[in-house]
């Protein structure tokens, strides 16, 4: 049995230690908003936050995170002003990147309030979005911040 | 299309007749959340829309939502002709029913960049008919003429103030004869259609809470990962799977056609016991084949006659009596559609009954095919269709593969079953984009372009599918040389050729198809010849297209928005493109420079679009943005190769996408018009490759005509130039 808080709630699992934390969440927990892009790291599709920090969730095995605290999409709530301004500038697409994108941006606006250009592309350009939203993306990150978009590259 | 469209009823349940008229509504996939579905239909005059006692709009969407917004535009089509209240309306995935067939492919299917074109008139005339009803519904309880009322904002509004809501109207409404025609809004009084409107679909998404199918579970579910063949075409000698069976978790496994599926009770430990299969194969002819050995064989045969796909005057006699002769060989890779969802298929199979829920473009040819893998009729499987994380053609195969083989797993199995792919099995498992290789030669006399011929050589998509009778003529695939064959620019002796080379790959749709590769060759080649005349890109397209006004139009717009001809920062360079695709016009004007380490830098991107009559602006936008992205993965870093027959990619570090810190700064101008509506999905993807290789001319004088644009191809090209 492994113990550890998802969104503020005590969960216990019965799952093989080295499952990675993508397929607990989202097999055993019904958590479905954390997706699977690569499984290798690779795209932040599974992007969550634990003990506050940034994690690629398929690649942190079950057995790590014990006696931590997750945070996954389901537990960022509609009023944080990175789920907000991801509306209001209407990022989404197809929207399967979504939840890591997100997830990924608060944990951004946590470390920097009010990010540089080179600070969002750092943060961001881990997580791939195949519909092309990146523009909207940073531009939606400054909106959260209050900052302006200078937009783009240099 | 004319300004008051009339439909008749006839033609109307033409299309809804086989699911008997009125109340149609069979299928609720709470996708966008729970809650949604639930409303009792009151009123629902047709397929599409039903409005509940609490005026509750839900409208059935028959197109998937793969992100190009037809979940948003495809109800402002209905909500305009309804006049509903626009915050209370709803969208339902529609079932795989007849009565949602395309108005022109007469099946279900979403692709083509077609959905709004084709759904125009009958989404019109859908809202048309029910606010028709709501008014004279109206009209009655009040005893006063119907001409007397309007519909605006979910409501009937009678002579002396009176107010009857849609909500208090439907039950009455839905007691009246459906209406023989009805006539459609003069577009100057539309009040949503053209203006940006927020997509419906968002909030679910951003919550977290919209269900992909990779998403979709039910009690009792398992989860399986199938182990494919290493080369295509090959077939399992033999396995041991003693070792994947003692994975826990694993229940069991099964060799199937497309290989040998560990069913698991989760996606780890089936994905984990699939790594411990132990798996032999009998190869076959595919391990022979290798990237290397294709191109040689494309290009030898790109030296050889072709199928004529189009002739005008004489290419061969004009082309050696040119004062000048400008030759070039262009090639593009295998491309894999890798949405960021895998492919995935839930299949709950039963005696008599098959329930299947995926995200399918191609509703009905899965279906069908899913009926003939169960061993069932049809219409004893039920499809629905769920939100695509990314579709871009991988999921509307004629194929039908990853359909088929979730329902051979559920046969094996018997109980409900989803079959999950790795993004390795996605990268590996074909059905890519094709290979081409183009030949290519203008001839030039008096500062004229006088002669121009093309041979493409590649696989056809079509041939050997389901589709060939109707696409393949005289052995020309016309996805092989459309955007080639059909070039706007007048020349008087013109000849387009083609090669259909056939072998074990598996190649589909990739998001603009054929004119993926066509533009890039077209447009990159009449700039060499624009060069050679010694005359500026922009300009001379400008004198070609004289009598193309769309064309001209969004050209125009992009070189404007641009500040053509201004002065850039040393080393950038500026490339121009202008290409028609599925109905619409797209021009792009990128500006590039290249790093300190040579990498290819897309700065800026300035596109202007002309779809025609449009929907929701900030969707053309939004379109544009992503083709300029997806098309800028495929020129500057993507690339299938084979050797042994074996895939050399696996995922995303080997087959790299654009990501955030590369992405342009894209600006997107939608010229007002009038026209039909045209496509928008796919219609910003050809145009971003040539518009950069040009670019890349235009800042360092290096021409690259092999795709993907990498350092080293730059760098061998800067050492030709």
């Amino acid at each position: 049995m492994i113990t550890f808080h998802v969104n503020g709630k005590l969960h216990r699992v019965d799952a093989s230690p080295d499952t990675p934390l993508l397929w607990v969440l989202r097999d055993n927990l019904k958590l479905t908003g954390t997706k699977f892009g690569c499984g290798e790291g690779l795209c932040g599709a599974c992007t969550v936050l634990i003990n506050d920090l940034p994690q690629r969730s398929c690649s942190v095995s079950v057995s790590e995170v014990q006696d931590k605290r997750i945070t996954t999409i389901e537990g960022i709530p509609a009023s944080h002003p990175v789920k907000k301004s991801w509306i209001a500038q209407e990022v989404s697409q197809c929207g399967y990147c979504q939840p890591g994108q997100v997830v990924s941006a608060v944990a951004l606006l946590k470390r920097h309030p009010k990010p540089t250009e080179v600070q969002i592309d750092h943060a961001m350009a881990g997580n791939i979005c195949r519909c092309g939203s990146y523009q909207r993306i940073r531009t939606a990150i400054h909106a959260a911040a209050g900052t302006v978009s200078k937009g783009g590259k240099p | 299309m004319s300004e008051d469209t009339q439909m008749s009823r006839r033609d109307f349940l033409k299309s809804g007749a086989a699911l008997g008229g009125g109340l149609v509504i069979a299928c609720h996939v709470p996708l966008l959340g729970p809650a949604w579905g639930a409303d009792p239909a009151a009123f629902a005059p047709n397929a599409f829309l039903r409005v509940a006692s609490d005026g509750t709009t839900t409208i059935i969407v028959g197109k998937a939502e793969m992100g190009q917004g037809v979940y948003t535009s495809l109800p402002m089509l209905v909500a305009e002709e309804l006049a509903c209240d626009w915050r209370k309306v709803r969208v339902e995935a529609a079932p795989d029913a007849l009565a949602y067939n395309h108005t022109t492919f007469g099946m279900m299917v979403t692709g083509g960049s077609s959905s709004v074109w084709s759904e125009w008139e009958r989404l019109s005339s859908a809202g048309a008919t029910a606010r028709t009803m709501l008014v004279q519904a109206a009209a009655q309880t009040w005893k006063v003429k119907p001409e007397s009322c309007r519909a605006e904002n979910g409501a009937v509004l009678g002579p002396a103030g009176r107010r009857l809501s849609y909500g208090e109207l439907a039950a009455k409404a839905a007691k009246l004869p459906v209406p023989e025609k009805v006539a459609l809004k003069d577009p100057k009084h539309y009040t949503l259609l053209g203006k940006p409107m927020h997509r419906i679909d968002s909030p679910a998404k951003i919550a977290g809470t919209a269900i992909f199918g990779i998403d979709v579970q039910v009690p009792g579910m398992l989860t399986a990962v199938i182990a494919r063949p290493p080369v295509f075409g090959a077939t399992l000698k033999s396995m041991d799977a003693t070792k994947a069976r003692q994975v826990p978790g694993v229940v069991q496994v099964v060799a199937i056609p497309a290989g040998v599926a560990v069913v698991a009770e989760g996606f780890w430990p089936a994905k984990t016991g699939r790594d411990q299969l132990e798996t032999v194969w009998d190869e076959g002819p595919g391990s022979g084949l290798s990237t290397e050995g294709m191109r040689a064989e494309y290009a030898r045969l790109g030296a050889t006659p072709g199928l004529v796909a189009r002739r005008e005057g004489s290419a061969e006699t004009a082309l050696p009596a040119a004062a000048q002769l400008l030759q070039a060989e262009y090639e593009v890779p295998y491309l894999s559609h890798s949405p960021m969802e895998t492919l995935n298929c839930f299949v709950d199979l039963k005696p008599g009954s098959c329930l299947i829920r995926t995200g399918s473009q191609f509703q009905t040819v899965d279906r069908a095919a899913a009926a003939k893998a169960a061993g069932l009729k049809p219409e004893q499987v039920t499809l629905e269709t769920t939100l695509l994380g990314g579709g871009f053609g991988r999921r509307a195969n004629p194929a039908s593969d990853f359909v088929i083989e979730a329902v051979q797993v559920a046969k094996a199995v018997q109980k409900p079953v989803k079959v999950v792919w790795s993004r390795e099995d996605d990268i590996k498992g074909g059905y890519y984009r094709p290979m081409w290789y183009d030949r290519i030669s203008a001839g030039l006399s008096d500062g004229k372009l006088t002669s121009w011929k093309h041979t493409i050589v590649g696989q056809s998509i079509i041939t050997g599918t389901a589709f060939e009778s109707a696409l393949v003529k005289n052995g020309i695939d016309d996805t092989s040389v459309e955007g080639a064959a059909d070039l706007p620019y007048p020349i008087p002796n013109l000849q387009v050729e083609l090669h259909s080379t056939r072998n074990v790959v598996p190649t589909l749709w990739w998001r603009s198809v054929g004119h993926s590769h066509t533009a890039f060759v077209v447009e990159s080649f009449l700039d060499e010849v624009a060069l050679a005349l010694g005359k500026d890109p922009y300009r001379y397209r400008q004198e070609l297209l004289a009598g193309h006004p769309r064309h001209l139009g969004v050209l125009n717009e992009a070189a404007r928005m641009s500040g053509w001809g201004t002065d850039l920062p040393a080393g950038h360079g500026r490339g121009i493109c202008v290409h028609e695709s599925f109905k619409s016009f797209v021009a792009q004007v990128a500006e590039v420079s290249l790093d300190g380490s040579g990498k290819l830098v897309v700065h800026r991107v300035y596109c202007a679009v002309d779809c025609g009559r449009i929907v929701n602006p900030d969707t053309i936008a939004a379109q544009m943005e992503s083709g300029v992205a997806f098309g800028l993965s495929a020129a500057l870093y993507g690339a299938i190769t084979l050797k042994k027959g074996r895939v050399e990619q696996a995922n995303f570090d080997s087959y790299p996408v654009l990501r955030l810190d590369a992405m342009p700064k894209v600006e997107v101008s939608i010229i007002k018009s009038a026209e039909k509506p045209g496509g928008i999905g796919e219609t910003g993807v050809p145009p971003i490759a040539p518009a950069v290789a040009n670019a890349l001319f235009a800042a360092v004088g290096a021409r690259v005509r092999t795709l993907p644009m990498t350092p080293q191809r730059i760098a061998a090209a800067r050492g030709r130039s």
